[in-house]
């Protein structure tokens, strides 16, 4: 056992990755000067050298798709965009060359690359700064899309994306990076079998987050036992190709449904979750419409007062739990 | 707009014999087969596709065999060889294996793509040929990348994207020069200027017709070079792929071309292309690469009209065969679509 912040046990996986694998290598931009990604990478370019952690031009497009190359030619590099919104400028080979490389050529290649982007809201940063957008990378078959909520996974499923085949579009949110746990020593996973978990057991409803919607679901369980309310809370951890089992089975059980998300509501992830819960199940096994806890259809205010607002809490959770069983 | 391509863009010039001092025989006759063969497999293709019997578009470069074949002569199995929308030729240069070709453009099972890709994504990893796909300049970069990782695995293998004169009008074409550059990557990036992009000629897209100024932009050496010249091809990216494989970095071929057929598919499209106009298309035919080697080997009397008489009907004999074979095989089986999605689900087939 070891105790880690999220970010620590972040940096523990690129040790590890660097030091187990000399076919890995980092490339993004603000490599060698590390407050750009808070401490999730100090000194890696001292201890692995310039060469393997590349810090790069202004190009995000050039650099994502230089990694998708690499990648190619039997390397497993690692892109690092420290803000989602960049990483717009990539969409091209993530959508069309990664997410389709082994379909289009008949699965006898596989562009192995793992793409790390930040969510990196608040701070009066605003809307270009903020992003979270997994869905639309959840949106597109081909890519895998991971994201961690708890230290262990912060690492864990950081190693198991890198060492995957597949393109994996691995996201973290710096509002977890000050989250601490002792963890276990690390054990290589295989990605393709991991699926949400549950992180905490309940019987009275089911609340599905994934990052940071998932600490403040979990934080909001815990707060609901003081009023007799026991919550089941489900961390998605794979966004894409995603297992809905746990997330049926659970609200088989509970009957009720809230869904936390850290993106916008419409054509959101938690849209997916609701209708996928609604295709699977029986009529008459929700006892009340389910609900969805995300940001309103607005970009991201810069303004502390607006941002206050705008992104949901711990409080919010509890809010729309007693909402629903009303 | 007045050309800076040293005459190359007016079709009346440079309709001779080419200069074959130097080049061996055998060179010069194995790269004689390998755009004969190139160049028949692309007219059997425009004719399948007129007939109807290709379901997708097809984008012939017949008119720019030289390219590949010049540039192909100096790579090795384990290089990385990046194409685009137009890369029949690129693909056969490195393995002229049309029967493969034809079944990919057929979406069957037996391609090159396993038919999962079709004319536009073709993949032969095992001769270098790593992969096309047709947004335009989509694999610039990831051949840029390719070229890194030879470096990083001490390996003194060269990646190559082939391009278009269109591509440079892409962003990310010029991220990836200044990101070969300044990560000394080897990558060849091998300038089809056809002086066209779909429909539209190159002075109505940019204030100057040769691509290599973006060269000088980011200190690549580069050279502009008669791209129906295969010996000019090859003598060029001889020097500048024997300086990549030493660790010199990225350099960069303008070759200048035309196509003879459209943007897609098996018309002339003289109609419809802004500037292309039935006289320029004959003086280009004119300037056929094919023709000026073979005419130049005769002269020499290195090569004979009966000899090549006999390479095309061997040729025309094999492709009559392989189109016939090609047609008859399967298509892929209906759990392709979800099969090849993930690494996971291929392998389990396997």
């Amino acid at each position: 056992m070891q105790t880690h912040k999220y970010s620590s046990a972040m940096l523990s996986a690129f040790e590890y990755l660097l030091e187990e694998y000399p076919e890995v290598f980092i490339i993004g931009q603000g490599l060698w000067s590390p407050w750009y990604v808070g401490d999730t990478m100090t000194d890696l370019d001292k201890k692995f050298g310039k060469e393997r952690v590349i810090d790069t031009p202004v190009s995000e497009s050039a650099c994502t798709g230089a990694a998708v190359g690499a990648s190619l030619a039997g390397m497993k590099p690692i892109v690092v965009h420290p803000r989602m919104d960049f990483m717009i400028y990539a969409m091209d080979p993530i959508v069309n060359q990664a997410a389709k490389w082994s379909h289009m050529f008949g699965g006898q290649a596989h562009p192995g690359v793992t793409i790390r982007s930040i969510i990196n809201r608040g701070g009066e940063q605003g809307a270009q700064h903020s992003q979270a957008l997994h869905a639309w990378f959840a949106h597109v078959p081909g890519l895998r899309v991971v994201m961690p909520s708890t230290v262990q996974d912060a690492r864990d499923l950081l190693i198991s994306s890198v060492l995957c085949k597949d393109p994996v579009i691995y996201i973290d949110d710096r509002w977890l990076y000050d989250l601490e746990d002792e963890i276990d020593d690390i054990t290589e996973l295989d990605l393709c079998d991991q699926k949400p978990n549950i992180s905490v057991e309940g019987i009275d409803i089911t609340i599905v987050g994934s990052s940071y919607a998932s600490l403040i679901a979990r934080q909001g369980a815990k707060k609901l036992l003081k009023d007799n309310i026991s919550a089941e809370v489900i961390d998605v951890r794979v966004l894409n190709p995603l297992d809905i089992g746990p997330i049926i089975n659970s609200v088989s059980k509970t009957g009720h449904l809230l869904v936390v998300d850290s993106g916008w509501k419409s054509c959101g992830f938690s849209s997916e979750i609701v209708s996928q819960v609604s295709e699977n199940l029986p009529i008459g096994s929700l006892k009340k419409p389910p609900l969805r806890l995300a940001l309103p259809d607005a970009p991201a205010p810069s303004s502390r007062m607006l941002e206050k607002d705008y992104y949901p809490d711990t409080d919010n959770v509890i809010m729309a739990v007693k909402q629903i069983l009303g | 707009m007045k050309s800076q391509l040293q005459g190359l863009a007016d079709p009346s010039k440079f309709q001779g014999p080419i200069s074959i001092d130097g080049i061996s025989p055998e060179i010069l006759k194995s790269m004689l087969n390998s755009m004969s063969i190139i160049r028949k497999t692309e007219q059997q293709l425009a004719k399948g596709r007129q007939e109807g019997l290709i379901g997708g578009p097809v984008h012939l470069g017949v008119g720019q065999e030289a390219i590949a074949v010049g540039i192909s002569q100096l790579l090795q199995k384990t290089d990385r060889v990046f194409g685009a929308h137009r890369s029949h030729s690129h693909l056969l240069a490195l393995n002229p294996d049309f029967y493969r070709l034809f079944a990919e453009v057929l979406g069957k099972a037996s391609g090159f793509s396993k038919g999962m890709g079709g004319s536009m994504h073709l993949f032969d990893q095992a001769n270098g040929f790593f992969g096309s796909t047709p947004i335009v300049a989509g694999t610039a970069s990831l051949a840029v990348g390719a070229a890194m990782a030879a470096n990083l695995q001490n390996l003194n293998n060269v990646g190559v994207a082939y391009i278009g004169d269109g591509a440079v009008e892409e962003g990310v074409v010029h991220e990836s020069f200044n990101l070969a550059k300044i990560q000394n990557a080897p990558v060849l990036f091998a300038i089809e200027n056809n002086l066209f992009s779909s429909h539209m000629h190159i002075s109505l897209r940019q204030p100057n017709d040769k691509i290599s100024r973006f060269a000088e932009a980011n200190e690549i050496p580069y050279e502009l070079v008669d791209g129906n010249d295969v010996v000019a091809v090859f003598s060029a990216a001889k020097k500048q792929i024997s300086d990549m494989r030493e660790g010199k970095g990225p350099r960069l071929l303008e070759l200048i071309t035309y196509r003879w057929y459209g943007h897609v598919d098996w018309r002339e499209d003289v109609d419809v292309g802004v500037n292309r106009s039935t006289e320029d298309l004959e003086n280009w035919k004119l300037r056929d690469p094919l023709k000026r080697l073979c005419d130049s080997m005769i002269k020499k009397g290195i090569w004979s009209k009966e000899e090549h008489d006999k390479l095309d009907k061997e040729i025309d004999d094999k492709i009559f065969k392989a189109w016939n074979k090609a047609i008859k095989d399967d298509y892929p089986h209906r759990s392709s679509t979800l099969k090849y999605v993930y690494s996971e689900q291929n392998q389990e087939d396997i």
